[in-house]
C-alpha cells in the first residue's frame, strides 16, 4: 500500500537537515514528492509531502525511525498520514 | 505541495499546545440479542457479546492516534438501555448485568460503559423500577458502569413521579459512595429528550433506532477555540468573533469526521454520527469557560455569559455543521463545572452560581453538569431542581440533563476530588428555597403545545 503523508520537521536550523531526513526516507523507499522549508515565528520549518510504501517499511515503522533521526537532529519530526490536512484544510 | 507549511504548522500547533484531540470515539452495540429470563446466562451473553465486538477497539484507536498524529482521549462502549434487557427477566437484582458490562469494559481495556438505562418519560414499567432501583448499587460497586434515566420529553411532557425518584436515587447513590466522594453521582444522568446516540458519557445510550454496531465520534478543541479568539484583536465586533469560531470549529469537526470514517471502515461497522460538542477537560486552557472569557465577559457567570455561550454554541454548530452531513447526538458546548478549570474558578470566586449556569443550559448542550451540591440538600429540593432542567429541555425541545453530586458531610466551600477527567468540584450554594409540595405532587407534567407538531 502506498499512503501518502505529511513529514514536518521543526526545530533550528543546522547543517545536514534535508540529506539526512531523505536518507531515512529512501532506505524506506519513501518517495518524496515535494519539498518546502522556511522560517516561521523563528524556528526553521521543513515540509514534506512523501509516499510511504508500506509493503517495504510500515507507516509504524517509519514513524520509529524518523522519531530517531529526529532525537539525533535535536529536531521535532512528525510523519501523519496527509488526509488529516485535507479534510481540516480543503472543502 | 497541496498544503502550505502554515496549515501545517497549524494542525501541529492545535495538537501539540492547544489540546487538539478526539474526545471520543465510542462504539454503539446493541444487547437485544442477549436478552434471556435466566439473568446469569444473559449475563454471561452481556459479557461475551461486548468483549468479542468491541475486541478491536482500542488497538484501532491507538492505531489511528498514531496515523493521524491525533491524540483520542477516549474509546467507549454505550449499550442498549438496560432496563430493555430487564423486562425479560423477572430477577429484582440487576447486578449481576451491571458487573457484566463493568467486567467486559475492563477486558476490553475502556475506563466507561454507558447504558445501565432506562427510558421513563411516560410511565415507569416494572424493569425500569428494578434498574432504577439498582442504579446505587450498581454504580458504588462497579468502576466503569455509567447510569441514566430519561424522565421527559417534549412529546410526552415530564414525568414527575420518575424525577422524585431520580432525585432519591441521587441521594441514595451519593451516600452508597460517601467514601469516594460521592463518585457514583459523576455516572449518574437524569435527562429530558436523551438522544440515541450520544458518544459522551456518563449519559451514552445504543437506542433502539439504532443500527447493531456503530461508531460514533465525539470531538472537542475548547483549547484550539480560546487561542482563536484570544488571537482576536479587543475591539474585534462579535460578528468576526462568531467568524473566527466557525472557521475554527469546521477544522475540528473535519478531524472528528476523518476519524469516523477511518474508524467505521476499518471496524466494518456502521458510521454513525459527529457530535460537535466542545468538551472541556480539566487541564489549564482547555476550557468552555475561559472562551467565555476570552470574549470579554469578565468572569464566567457575569452578566454577558449566556449571550456569549450563545454565539459560541451556534458558530461551533454552524461550522461543525459544513463539516459533516452525520452531525448527531448532543452537539452543543458542555459547562460540567468540575471538568472545567475556568468554571471552578468562576464557581469558587462567586462569578457562577447554580440559576446562572441554568440559565447557560437554555443555549447551550447539555445540562445543570458536574455540580456538587452540600450533602444535606433535601430530596425536594434535587426533584425540583431536576424539573426546572427538564422544563427548559421540554418547552425549548432540546436534551437537557442533571449530574448533581450531593458532596455527603460537605459543606459549600469544599470540594469533591475525582482525578483524571472528572476534575474537582467545588461544593455550589442551593438556592433554599423550593419547599417540600411542588416536588411531591408527581404525576405528569403535561406535554407542551411545541410538542404537538404533526
Amino acid at each position: 500500500m502506498r499512503t501518502p503523508a505529511v513529514l514536518t520537521v521543526l526545530g533550528e536550523d543546522r547543517v545536514g537537515i534535508v540529506a539526512t531526513v531523505s536518507r531515512a526516507l529512501a532506505e524506506a523507499n519513501t518517495n518524496i514528492e515535494d519539498i518546502r522549508q522556511t522560517i516561521l515565528g523563528r524556528i526553521f520549518t521543513m515540509t514534506m509531502l512523501v509516499t510511504v510504501d508500506e509493503e517495504r517499511v510500515p507507516f509504524d515503522e517509519l514513524q520509529r525511525r524518523l522519531a530517531d533521526v529526529g532525537k539525533d537532529l535535536g529536531m521535532q519530526i512528525t510523519l501523519q498520514r496527509e488526509d488529516v490536512f485535507r479534510f481540516m484544510h480543503r472543502i | 505541495m497541496h498544503f502550505t507549511p502554515e496549515e501545517i504548522v497549524e494542525t501541529l500547533t492545535m495538537i501539540t499546545r492547544h489540546h487538539l484531540d478526539v474526545r471520543t470515539i465510542t462504539l454503539g452495540l446493541s444487547l437485544a440479542g442477549c436478552a434471556d429470563s435466566d439473568i446469569d446466562l444473559m449475563a454471561r451473553r452481556v459479557y461475551e457479546r461486548i468483549t468479542f465486538a468491541a475486541a478491536e477497539l482500542m488497538p484501532l484507536a491507538q492505531q489511528l492516534e498514531r496515523e493521524y498524529g491525533i491524540p483520542i482521549i477516549n474509546k467507549r462502549i454505550a449499550v442498549t438501555p438496560v432496563a430493555q434487557l430487564a423486562a425479560a427477566t423477572q430477577a429484582t437484582d440487576l447486578m449481576p448485568l451491571a458487573q457484566a458490562l463493568d467486567r467486559a469494559a475492563a477486558a476490553v481495556g475502556i475506563d466507561f460503559i454507558g447504558g445501565f438505562s432506562a427510558l421513563v418519560h411516560k410511565g415507569i414499567c416494572d424493569a425500569d423500577a428494578r434498574l432504577i432501583a439498582s442504579i446505587p448499587q450498581a454504580l458504588a460497586t462497579t468502576e466503569r458502569v455509567c447510569a441514566s434515566v430519561n424522565v421527559a420529553t417534549t412529546r410526552a411532557g415530564i414525568n414527575m413521579d420518575a424525577v422524585l425518584a431520580m432525585a432519591q436515587t441521587v441521594l441514595d447513590t451519593a451516600q452508597a459512595t460517601a467514601d469516594r466522594d460521592s463518585v457514583g453521582c459523576a455516572k449518574l444522568v437524569v435527562f429530558a429528550n436523551m438522544v440515541e446516540d450520544n458518544p459522551f458519557m456518563a449519559g451514552a445510550v445504543h437506542g433502539s433506532g439504532e443500527p447493531d454496531v456503530v461508531v460514533n465520534v465525539g470531538i472537542s478543541g475548547p483549547g484550539v477555540v480560546r487561542a482563536v479568539v484570544e488571537s482576536l484583536p479587543l475591539d474585534a465586533d462579535l460578528t468576526t468573533v462568531a467568524e473566527a469560531i466557525k472557521a475554527t470549529a469546521f477544522k475540528i469537526t473535519r478531524l472528528g469526521e476523518l476519524v469516523a470514517r477511518e474508524a467505521a471502515d476499518r471496524m466494518g461497522v456502521a458510521r454513525g454520527i459527529v457530535d460537535l460538542s466542545l468538551a472541556p477537560t480539566p487541564v489549564e486552557g482547555d476550557s468552555v469557560a475561559e472562551i467565555i472569557e476570552a470574549m470579554g465577559v469578565g468572569r464566567c457567570g457575569g452578566p454577558g455569559t449566556t449571550a456569549a455561550l450563545a454565539l459560541l454554541n451556534d458558530a461551533v454548530k454552524k461550522g461543525g455543521a459544513m463539516a459533516t452531513s452525520s452531525a448527531g447526538g448532543l452537539s452543543g458546548a458542555f459547562i460540567p463545572v468540575s471538568e472545567d478549570a475556568g468554571m471552578i474558578r468562576a464557581a469558587e470566586s462567586g462569578a457562577l452560581s447554580i440559576e446562572k449556569l441554568e440559565a447557560m443550559t437554555s443555549v447551550c448542550s447539555v445540562g445543570l453538569d458536574m455540580i456538587a451540591i452540600p450533602g444535606d440538600t433535601p430530596v425536594e429540593t434535587i426533584a425540583s431542581i431536576i424539573a426546572d432542567e427538564a422544563a427548559i429541555g421540554v418547552i425549548n425541545a432540546k436534551t437537557t440533563a442533571v449530574r448533581l453530586l450531593p458532596a455527603i458531610g460537605k459543606k459549600v466551600g469544599e470540594r469533591l476530588s475525582f482525578g483524571g477527567l472528572l476534575g474537582e468540584a467545588p461544593v455550589m450554594p442551593v438556592n433554599a428555597w423550593a419547599g417540600s409540595v411542588f416536588a411531591r405532587r408527581g404525576g405528569r407534567f403535561p406535554a407542551p403545545l411545541g410538542g404537538l407538531r404533526n
